[in-house]
């Protein structure tokens, strides 16, 4: 039987629909969310009911400067599509490579921070129920800023070594995408750990 | 002379022989929706055995008091794995399996949104069955108690503490799911992408099939809820590996949260579980009574509304666990009002037949059996939702009872009508009738003969998850009278099995459209090719063979 | 049911009465919750007839609904499809009205249900009311009675409370892992959860043993956590409460039975108010002051006669396959006389 089905009719006006892509990224950051969100219930949930210290206030500063260089990370991976739309391919290597070094700046002070929090503070996982929330909730936070990183670096690397970057633009969108979505959870990590906890 | 306009005489190609190595790559390197779609549910059907096996051997301990077949640990196994098997590897694969193999050809598509993703979701759920499975060797890790988890299919803390599972039992129990879990993830975003954006010319949301419908919304529901379980699990492993103390309560930590986490993916988890029988139905039962399903908007807002509610539904399997009335009675409220939209469903189903020419094969048999079936089981779902009522059925044979009615009596039947109706597509043939309904009437009375007695068993007292029972409880006959509709069960999957074997080789040719139906699926050959169409297709209204088929009263008159 | 009284009661010690009487209470072992014994069964079976009521109506209207469309509109399997029936899209009225029946349905069943539970729920105990706190463990029930300084395992006695007046407030515990309270004849369920207390009441309204399961799947022996529940008349509940707060005695005549026992393991887990070293208060096993004053060992897995309790002291494995209690592998002679010991524990 033949599969073409158009009778009397005029021919369908034109047939858009939404990006396959464009779609995929979406909906991975929804279920992403739902994943975060239970962990960020499990913090809210257990402030305040840790039976012996430390205790957040004690030991928890506020990372002022990783935040700052995380959320301008997602200007700069702005700026780097806008170069690379405009194709000005060498500007576009200079933007990403500047969210390149505020992610790690990011990473690297969390490392620092956990450092001070095991050698120092003496707050493991197995502590207390603020060592158990905490180190989970934000450790998730960094597992997604390390996979985030690993793409991005692909991407450094990829074009520095002469690749066509400029023919992935769509890709490099969704992955910016889900870079905005790692700070934007970061966001919601901040004000429940340092702001609320605390 | 070779012109454009004259045919090239193409040289004798030697026809590729077929071994069995080449067989096995095309296996292993697939990514044909249709090929991973069967994959899924062969697979399914596999581990459906195996579990009615466990399910076979709980039984025969159960139909005598004081039973001795097996000893405690050992049926505590049973009852997990068994349970366990059902939802995740024989529910969530035949969920994956259907929506790959039909939806692309419902829509006009020649493949899934993301092919390879496809074949990700498939190999890394299989991982999983594996990884649950060889608890069995390998559970005896760290000292432990050994073998498969029995911990109950959902793992209450702290029994899942290391303090209360040695062993690596419950390790492969976190790992195994948590891993299947990821494909049903990777599944559920493929179809949700393939319906947005792969549908072909002309088919709006409103004029997709109920099939995709359903199917679509079972995969927000799957997306949404089944993180809260991979998050639970997390925090599980971090409290069995690291010392965390998400459920450690000698540090404050609470084992309502594990049940709280776990029902919030829980509840919504059957929802996900029964969503392909009323897609099924939705499509069988108005090619078997030859009208359109009666109501589709109101059908699409039903599933919606279903899906929505269930999120919010969770603690109506926390009654006894001491909340505050305010909870109890929130959760009883909202326990009831998610049966509304399901009542609807059984309304319009029933209203489409009626007025209509019911042919009763054995397709339209099932779904007969299912709307009296799942009548049942959403009453005693009413039971259930009421706290009080809760209270002393809770935890009790009469849960057992109605949850098997919704998932054996309803989602099994509809899995059969839907593999009946769509065996002729798959394999080119047609099954034998007779036997079909052979298997019907004795499946039937098997099930009725199991999962009634259960709901007197919860009257009288009997609580789940017990290996034996002493024999003055007033337990005996229900019992016995369970373990008896396996002699009907038993022949009745044999038939079936036998059945869908002998009719892929043996079958009558079945054509295109041997139902005469109306959706694009049948618009292709049996089986269909590789590409699914010859052609796109474009469409007008929700039934395009219809409006083919009846070119003076097409539907897109009406819609 | 009379007792057996007269000239026993002369005879026969007062502790082996107090079981003599418990033994002579109806047992109700056939647990039919549609029998309810005590209040909140009786407000949770009430609501049950409600919801068959209604249920049973919907049923039977859908049911029949069903069955007749099939049977009206069925057409043999290989009639030949000439014309196609009249094809209906569907309808808005029908569609609102079976929406809005279903929805006042639900309503009410809403409101009664709010009711019921705020009653079972939220009744606090009066001052005078006997408390009970129970403790669950793998796979045995601790039972205190904080007011009286008493300590036993598995039965809980409690005064019957004909006019419904006197019931018992039970406060709810884990030691270890969820476990659930059921005795479906006097009251739904609650569950046992560490680091959390839970609340219930009941009040028998006839003497009787009444036996209950635990509800939680909690282990390898859940199934054999059994409860009994004795409901007495006042007069002999305070009988047993007062039997129960004597310490332990030691007559056995030789104090050798006692000596054996102090010698073996068994203190490490059980504890005997009264004399020696048993009292040093273990609760890893339930407490064995009172043994003879219970009607059935191992939470309720098999009955206190002295066969039984001679095999149980042998080897917990054989009646209780995965129980926490080990066999000793004491020989004959150990054995006969901690038994002995345990037999003159009342």
């Amino acid at each position: 039987m033949d599969a073409v089905l158009t009778e009397t009719a005029a021919p369908p006006a034109e047939w858009k629909l939404p990006d396959r892509g464009t779609m995929g990224i979406i909906f991975l950051i929804v279920t992403e969310t739902a994943l975060f969100t239970i962990f960020v219930v499990a913090y809210l949930v257990y402030i305040g009911k840790s039976l012996s210290g430390p205790y957040p206030k004690d030991v928890l500063d506020l990372p002022i400067v990783a935040s700052i260089c995380l959320l301008s990370s997602s200007v700069t991976i702005v700026f780097a599509e806008h170069a690379l739309k405009r194709h000005r391919i060498g500007i576009f290597k200079l933007w990403w490579l500047a969210t390149i070094l505020l992610g790690l700046e990011f990473l690297v002070s969390t490392a620092l921070e956990w450092r001070k929090l095991i050698y120092q503070d003496h707050l493991t996982i197995s502590t207390n129920l603020f060592g158990t929330t905490y180190y989970s909730l934000v450790g998730l936070h960094a597992s997604h800023v390390i996979v985030g990183m690993a793409f991005l670096l692909l991407v450094m690397i990829v074009s520095l070594l002469g690749f066509p970057i400029h023919t992935q633009e769509r890709r490099v969108k969704f992955l910016s995408w889900y870079w905005h979505f790692v700070d934007a959870v970061w966001v919601i990590v901040f004000s429940v750990v340092y702001v609320i906890g605390r | 002379m070779a012109s454009i306009d004259q045919q090239l005489e193409r040289p004798p190609v030697a026809e590729a022989k077929f071994s069995f190595s080449s067989h096995l790559y095309e296996l292993i390197s697939t990514v044909d929706h249709k090929r991973l779609g069967l994959m899924y549910i062969v697979t399914a059907l596999l581990f459906l055995v195996v579990a009615g096996l466990m399910a076979t051997i709980i039984r025969l301990q159960l139909a005598f008091p004081n039973g001795r077949v097996v000893d405690p640990d050992t049926f505590n196994r049973l009852f997990t794995m068994h349970g366990t098997t059902m939802v995740f590897l024989v529910g969530m694969p035949f969920v994956a399996g259907l929506s790959n193999y039909l939806v692309p050809l419902m829509i006009g598509a020649r493949d899934m949104a993301f092919p390879r993703l496809n074949a990700f979701g498939f190999w890394i759920f299989l991982f999983g069955g594996f990884l649950l499975y060889f608890s069995y060797i390998g559970g005896s890790g760290l000292s432990g108690a050994g073998s498969a988890p029995d911990v109950g299919w959902f793992a209450y803390a702290p029994l899942t503490s290391r303090a209360f599972s040695r062993g690596a039992s419950t390790d492969y129990w976190i790992l195994g799911i948590f891993v299947a879990g990821i494909g049903s993830i990777a599944s559920a975003l493929n179809v949700i992408v393939t319906t947005i954006s792969m549908r072909c010319p002309g088919m709006t949301l409103n004029r997709m099939p109920m099939f995709v419908w359903v199917m679509l919304i079972d995969s927000w529901l799957i997306i949404i809820a089944l993180p809260p379980l991979s998050a639970a699990q997390i925090m599980l492993l971090i409290d069995r590996f690291l010392g965390g103390n998400f459920f450690n309560t000698q540090s404050g930590g609470s084992a309502v949260l594990w049940q709280h986490f776990f029902w919030i993916f829980g509840h919504p988890e059957v929802y996900i579980l029964i969503f392909p029988a009323f897609a099924i139905l939705s499509e069988v039962i108005p090619i078997f009574s030859r009208k359109p399903i009666f109501g589709r908007p109101a059908m699409v807002g039903a599933v919606a509304s279903i899906g929505f509610i269930s999120l919010g539904v969770w603690a109506h399997h926390m009654f006894a666990v001491g909340m505050t009335s305010w909870s109890n009675t929130f959760f009883t409220a909202s326990t009831m009002l998610v049966g509304i939209p399901t009542g609807i469903k059984i309304f319009n189903w029933t209203a489409t037949m009626y007025g209509g020419k019911i042919r009763l094969a054995t397709p339209m048999l099932f779904c007969c059996a299912f709307l009296f079936q799942f009548l049942i089981a959403g009453l005693t779902g009413i039971m259930l939702a009421t706290g009080p009522f809760d209270w002393q059925l809770h935890d009790s044979y009469f849960v057992v009872g109605h949850f098997h009615f919704t998932l054996v009596a309803g989602l099994v039947f509809g899995l059969f009508a839907g593999m009946y109706y769509w065996f002729p597509k798959v394999s080119g043939r047609l099954y034998n009738e007779k036997w079909g309904k052979w298997h019907f009437w004795l499946f039937l009375i098997g099930v009725e003969l199991t999962f009634v007695p259960m709901h007197f068993l919860g009257f009288l007292g009997m609580p789940r998850r017990i290996y034996t029972y002493a024999p003055d409880r007033g337990w005996n006959f229900w019992n016995l009278l369970a373990t008896s509709g396996l002699l009907f069960q038993l022949p009745a999957t044999v038939i079936f099995v036998w059945n869908m074997l002998w009719s892929k080789f043996k079958g009558e040719r079945a054509g295109d459209d041997p139902w005469d139906a109306w959706t694009l699926e049948w618009a292709t050959t049996s089986p269909p090719p590789e590409y699914n169409f010859e052609s796109i297709p474009e469409v007008r209204s929700s039934r395009p063979l219809w409006d083919l088929k009846n070119p003076n009263d097409p539907d897109w008159k009406f819609e | 049911m009379t007792r057996g009284r007269g000239i026993l009661p002369l005879l026969i010690p007062a502790a082996t009465l107090q079981a003599a009487a418990a033994a002579a209470l109806p047992e109700h072992r056939i647990t039919n919750i549609f029998q309810p014994l005590a209040t909140p069964a009786e407000s949770e079976y009430n609501i049950a007839m409600l919801i068959f009521a209604i249920t049973g109506v919907i049923f039977v209207g859908v049911a029949g609904l069903i069955a007749y469309t099939i049977w009206r509109f069925r057409q043999p399997s290989d009639a030949a499809q000439h014309q196609e029936p009249p094809q209906v899209y569907g309808s808005n009225q029908i569609e609102v009205a079976w929406t809005v029946l279903p929805i006042l349905i639900v309503f009410v069943l809403i409101g009664v249900s709010a009711r019921v539970i705020a009653a079972v729920e939220n009744a606090s105990p009066p001052q005078a009311a006997l408390k009970v706190t129970v403790i669950g463990h793998q796979w045995w029930w601790e039972v205190l009675y904080p007011d009286y300084n008493i300590v036993t395992a598995n039965e809980i006695h409690m005064p019957a409370s004909r006019d419904g007046k006197n019931a018992t407030y039970l406060q709810l515990q884990s030691a270890d892992v969820i476990h659930s309270f059921w005795v479906p004849q006097l009251s739904g369920k609650t569950d046992l959860i560490p680091n959390r207390t839970n609340f219930m009441w009941m009040d028998p309204r006839e003497p009787g043993v009444y036996v209950g399961n635990c509800a939680e799947y909690c282990g390898t022996q859940h199934a054999n956590m059994l409860l009994r529940v004795v409901a007495e008349d006042p007069a002999d509940f305070k009988r047993w409460t007062v039997e129960q707060q004597k310490r332990s005695v030691d007559d056995t005549g030789a104090s050798g039975d006692r000596a054996v026992f102090e010698s073996l393991a068994c203190v490490n887990c059980h504890n005997i108010t009264g004399l020696g070293k048993a009292s040093a208060g273990s609760k890893f096993g339930p407490d064995l002051t009172h043994l003879m004053s219970r009607q059935s060992l191992g939470s309720g897995v098999i009955t206190n006669t002295p066969e039984n309790l001679r095999a149980w002291v042998n080897d917990p494995q054989t009646s209780k396959p995965g129980c926490l209690m080990p066999s000793m592998r004491l020989t004959p002679d150990e054995l006969t006389k901690v038994v002995d010991y345990l037999e003159s524990l009342r």
